[in-house]
């Protein structure tokens, strides 16, 4: 029932905003419409959060053996409620953000929602890559009819990346189908699939770059700089705080368990890619300019750190991947938030243009200070306990004899992060006033409240993450019973 | 009465409801208001302590559990507390000095608007609760927490004046140099959990307690215990991670006194006092703690010489007195590194509040060639500052003399050049300080100019009073410690501290490691006789020499080296700085744009060229877009409800 309803909402109400043609209107219904969704989600994580309610199986395509599958597990529990957080806070936090035809911006917006929705719920293979499109395409028109000067280029090179992953993605999953036991797309058959390790060692790498472009994961990342600058903001939002997630999500759910032989053969080569990655992306990080460009970079960096942590195999890296994808979508949610008022009164998100902020506007610098102190990962903030469990776990995986060198190497950009967070802290907000920031005036009630709201979860999942870390234990368990092994001697 | 150890979570609790209360209310509350709510949680927070101690001194020791923080598969993390007798100290000399420097920061910052003054109680305040997490955790996680909760507010408090883009590069250039160390002590962490499953005290200790024979000198406990020391070179500003401390001095006055003399930067002797198990079995280690402390105790002696800021003096001299401490750890002298800890404590806030009074009294001036001949115009603070400079020389009976005393002694019985240059480190920070004092106090008052004909001031209550109890302090806090050669039995400190120490003593015997000789009494009083004169015959020098003629001048030759701090920050940014940014551009501008993408552009290229759709798709018309994709759904369903007939 849940699961059902958290993907036919946003449905059903984005298809409805297309003909909504007042933009107030619709604005307003998809607002309602995310609200409900973030009830639902509540709820099944609540009163309703009961084996019964979180399951649903129905008939779909029979003769394909492939079935409308969807559940909750707590994996799925945790990221749908990020999606379901996520989109009322941007509705609330770009409220004042006009748009050209905006039905179309937000009916889209609303069916992106509704494909995330069912890529974190499906437990059907045929089911999962319908969702996977449906979230992506939305996501492509948003960005090209409504980004930046640079769009076109931008959107294409976007539109190369995922086309390229999507299709890859297709024939894997029809090589794992082909050898099902019973010609089914269901999950468990999956699992089941009789492949040979030559078999999984080429399977994987299809699987694995469409979830790596998708992270992204060096050196398949250039579209996300790129995309993050020119989309509008709220768009970003969605692209960097919650789509990103898809590919780690496709990668524990779709990936690691389906093959875990190639998983643990390819193991170090992912965890180098990643640790590279992470460096890689940090040091550009560091000569940005671009408020959006350099959080884009920094969020390279943080998902190259969870992916890493998944391929190396240990409970307490996988927990840490669990509550990071959480945190890391409501702190770069924040820094976007953060963004946008600034770009939206000064017109610029150049660093070098901006400065003073501080003196002119102290509640938006409080606010940006305690995001960017949970984007370095500080101690009782949110990001710290993922920090902390994804470092510990690769530091002492028992299957990667290299982990001690990956988290040394990787510890490398907790001093990055540290110094281009700063840095722009310091360019940004303290010194004197620019010719573009004399006028600025303090945040307004509505980005004070969605700001308030994400500082508070920043703080209380760095206090007590137990909940948190004690709902996706199962999932935990369950994935890696799968995916450790017999070594081949 | 036991019970009060149950109530151990009020110490931090109260600095965080005094930051919340004067945080959130900054721009409501009055500064008196402020101020009071500001120095109040804090003297709650000394009481609390006080009596938490009395209870400890009785031998009543415990851990305080407060919720489960972090569990995962095998691995629990309890945020809980540690009541014991180091913890107990430390938590006595946070809440004493730090309630005396809040008081103190009362009048000091009365200039600072409403709000900004309330933000300046607000950042010290969460400074005081992050300290007494980082003493009070009974795991190394809670201990992280404070580790970089303290790191935090001194960055916030080095660039309170934010404005100021110097302060703010002094800020952003502590916070990283601090992360740096901190990677270090993550990665020990990381290693100690591989290593015994847990980051508990009293279970890592009792692990390695019951291992010692294997574990001693093993590659394991090298590797913790360096990277541990890593980390504390980095909060405790060590060689090579010290030259934030200097630039820090941007800060507040009091917020040097307190968080970059008295507390924050002993952590590191802190975190190695408490894993002195640790470092009981890694003996390679102590020869690295060792020699990085005496180097970076004679290093820094040798910049104070030609300082003429007179809060860089002191800042040379704390990372100078910091290398003394880590010298002692490294010649397992636990429990005079701790005692050191608590006299520089007390004579170093001094010295700094002392120097703040200067500061304030001269209108913010804070070269010391522009004084002089200020024992006149400021008594009281020119009397508690001598007593300071005595006390930091070693001159007895005041308090450095027996801390300093206790490691100069360890360290002969671990090798005499320790011992050497300890001495000779000795007097040239007799020297310094008599340098300092003599060119801002005695002579002839060279200020007119700056202070446009005024004279400058003594300063009011509220900061002479806490500079007369920490003078005090200062002459007798040594008293705690007299040594055995002196008075049989009167080393109460080292009594009290032996629960904390004794499992090294024990670990240490077992494995019948070589203990150092304790050098005879005779030897005992010769080495002191050398250090005091040595201390005595530099003080008279200086007085004699910069009382009469200051340096006034530019310095040249040599001393010029030593004012420009050997250039080690231009070292830094030469092989450091420069080649990361110079990386950085290469990876942005050329392997970025040009390898990357155009590899990926050309894969698209290529497709757009073969594929029809791709181009149909770069049209533009959103409407068929958005009409196709809702097509293609529903052809999937008409298809499929087709064939099933």
């Amino acid at each position: 029932m849940i699961p059902v309803l958290l993907i036919v909402v946003p449905l059903l109400s984005g298809l409805a905003a297309f003909f909504i043609k007042q933009e107030k209107g619709v604005k307003t219904w998809a607002l309602l419409s995310t609200v409900i969704t973030l009830v639902v989600s509540l709820l099944g994580l609540t009163v309703l959060n009961k084996a019964a309610n979180l399951h649903a199986d129905a008939e779909w395509l029979p003769l394909l053996g492939s079935r409308f599958t969807v559940g909750l597990d707590g994996m799925g529990q945790v990221l749908c409620l990020l999606t379901a957080v996520a989109f009322p806070i941007i509705l609330v936090a770009t409220w004042n953000s006009t748009y050209k035809q905006a039905h179309n911006f937000y009916a889209f917006m609303l069916l992106s929602q509704a494909g995330l929705m069912g890529v974190f719920l499906a437990y059907d293979a045929l089911l999962f890559y319908f969702f996977w499109e449906l979230a992506l395409i939305p996501a492509y028109f948003l960005c090209s009819i409504w980004g930046g000067e640079k769009r076109i280029p931008v959107t294409f090179k976007f539109f190369v990346y995922t086309f390229i992953g999507s299709l890859l993605m297709l024939v894997g999953i029809i090589y794992i189908y082909l050898h099902t036991p019973d010609q089914s797309f269901a999950l468990d058959a999956f699992y089941k699939a009789t492949l040979t390790n030559k078999e999984q060692g080429w399977i994987f790498w299809l699987f694995f770059i469409a979830f790596a472009i998708k992270m992204p994961v060096f050196p398949f990342h250039t579209w996300q700089p790129d995309a993050y600058e020119q989309s509008p903001t709220a768009v970003t939002m969605v692209l960097s705080g919650v789509m990103v997630k898809m590919g780690l999500f496709g990668v524990i759910r779709w990936l690691a368990p389906v093959l875990p032989m190639a998983t643990w053969l390819n193991g170090d080569t992912v965890a180098l890619l990643s640790v590279i990655g992470m460096i890689y992306a940090s040091l550009i990080a560091m000569q940005q300019d671009d408020l959006k460009r350099l959080i884009a970079y920094s969020s390279i960096a943080h998902m190259g750190l969870m992916c890493m942590a998944i391929f190396v195999t240990s409970e307490q890296g996988m927990q840490g991947v669990m509550i990071q994808m959480f945190n890391h979508g409501v702190n770069i949610i924040g820094m976007w938030i953060v963004v946008e008022l600034i770009e939206r009164q000064t017109g610029t998100r150049k660093i070098s243009e901006l400065g003073g902020l501080a003196q002119k506007a102290p509640g938006l610098t409080i606010m940006l200070v305690i995001v960017a102190l949970a984007n370095v990962a500080l101690p009782l903030t949110n990001a710290f306990i993922g920090e902390f469990l994804l470092f510990t776990g690769v530091f002492n995986s028992t299957v990667s004899k290299n982990s001690h060198w990956f988290a040394a190497a990787g510890g490398i950009t907790i001093i990055l992060s540290a110094v281009y967070t700063l840095n722009m802290i310091q360019k940004v907000f303290y010194g004197n006033t620019s010719s573009l920031t004399a006028s600025f005036k303090d945040i307004r009630f509505n980005e004070r409240l969605v700001l308030g709201i994400l500082v508070i979860v920043i703080v209380v999942i760095g206090v007590y993450p137990r909940p948190f870390l004690a709902l996706t234990q199962e999932t935990v368990d369950t994935i890696l019973s799968r995916m450790i092994i017999k070594q081949p001697s | 009465m036991k019970n009060v150890i149950q109530l151990v979570w009020l110490i931090p609790l109260l600095p965080l409801i005094g930051f919340l209360i004067n945080g959130v209310f900054r721009k409501q509350l009055s500064k008196s208001l402020t101020s009071i709510i500001g120095s109040g949680v804090i003297l709650g927070s000394f009481v609390v302590s006080l009596l938490i101690f009395l209870q400890v001194k009785q031998g009543h020791t415990g851990v305080v559990d407060l919720f489960n923080f972090i569990s995962v598969g095998k691995l629990s993390i309890p945020f809980s507390f540690q009541v014991d007798q180091l913890s107990s100290i430390f938590l006595l000399v946070i809440t004493g000095v730090g309630f005396l420097i809040h008081v103190y920061s009362a009048a000091y910052m009365h200039e600072e608007e409403g709000q900004h003054y309330a933000r300046y109680f607000a950042y010290l305040n969460l400074f005081v609760f992050s300290m007494l997490l980082l003493v009070l955790g009974s795991n190394y996680v809670i201990m992280f927490i404070g580790w970089e909760g303290v790191g935090l507010c001194s960055y916030l408090l080095i660039g309170y004046w934010f404005k100021n883009v110097d302060y703010t590069n002094a800020a952003k250039k502590a916070f990283v140099m601090n992360r740096i160390g901190d990677l270090g002590f993550l990665l020990a962490i990381f290693w100690i959990i591989n290593q015994f499953g847990s980051v508990t005290y009293s279970n890592v200790f009792e692990q390695v307690a019951a291992n010692a024979k294997t574990l001693h000198g093993s590659a394991a406990i090298i590797g913790i215990t360096l990277l541990l020391f890593v980390g504390a070179t980095g909060k405790s500003a060590q060689i090579p991670l010290y030259t934030w401390l200097p630039d820090a001095m941007a800060g507040p006055t009091p917020v040097s006194a307190l968080i970059h003399a008295a507390t924050m930067v002993t952590a590191g002797i802190y975190m190695i006092a408490r894993s002195n198990i640790l470092y009981t079995l890694a003996p390679s280690t102590n020869t690295v703690v060792a020699i990085v402390g005496l180097a970076t105790a004679a290093f820094a002696a040798t910049i104070a010489l030609k300082q003429n800021d007179i809060k860089k003096v002191l800042a040379y001299s704390t990372v100078s007195q910091l290398g003394y401490m880590f010298l002692g750890l490294g010649v397992g002298a636990y429990t005079g590194a701790v005692f050191h800890v608590m006299t520089h404590a007390f004579f170093k806030a001094l010295l700094f509040l002392g120097a703040g009074s200067v500061i304030h009294g001269m209108h913010h001036e804070q070269d010391i060639r522009h004084m002089g001949g200020l024992k006149k115009y400021m008594p009281i603070t020119h009397l508690t500052f001598l007593l300071g400079c005595i006390a930091i020389a070693g001159i007895p009976p005041f308090s450095g003399f027996f801390s300093k005393d206790e490691i100069l002694a360890a360290a002969y019985g671990a090798n005499k050049i320790y011992w050497i240059i300890g001495v000779i480190t000795a007097g040239m920070t007799a020297f310094y300080m008599f340098r300092l004092y003599a060119t801002t106090f005695l002579g002839q008052f060279r200020g007119g100019e700056h202070l446009h004909g005024h004279h400058p001031h003594e300063s009011p209550a509220a900061m002479t009073i806490p500079l007369i109890v920490l003078a005090i302090l200062s002459v007798i806090g040594g008293w705690v410690g007299i040594p055995e050669v002196l008075m049989p039995n009167a080393h109460s400190l080292e009594h009290f501290l032996d629960p904390i120490f004794k499992r090294s003593a024990e670990v240490a015997t077992q494995l019948h490691l070589h203990t150092h000789d304790h050098p005879d009494h005779t030897t005992e009083y010769i080495l002191m006789g050398v250090s005091v004169g040595v201390a005595v015959i530099a003080i008279f020098y200086a007085v004699a020499r910069f009382s009469k003629r200051p340096e006034l001048g530019e310095p040249t030759g040599f001393g010029k080296v030593l004012a420009n701090k050997w250039y080690v920050d231009e070292l830094y940014n030469a092989i450091i700085v420069k080649p990361l940014n110079w990386l950085g551009k290469f990876l942005n501008n050329f392997v970025e744009r040009d390898v990357i993408d155009w590899t990926v552009n050309g894969v698209g290229k290529m497709i757009s060229y073969s594929s029809r759709q791709v181009r149909l798709l770069q049209s533009g018309q959103v409407g068929s877009y958005v009409l196709l994709m809702v097509l293609g759904i529903l052809a999937f369903f008409v298809i499929q409800f087709f064939v099933k007939k």
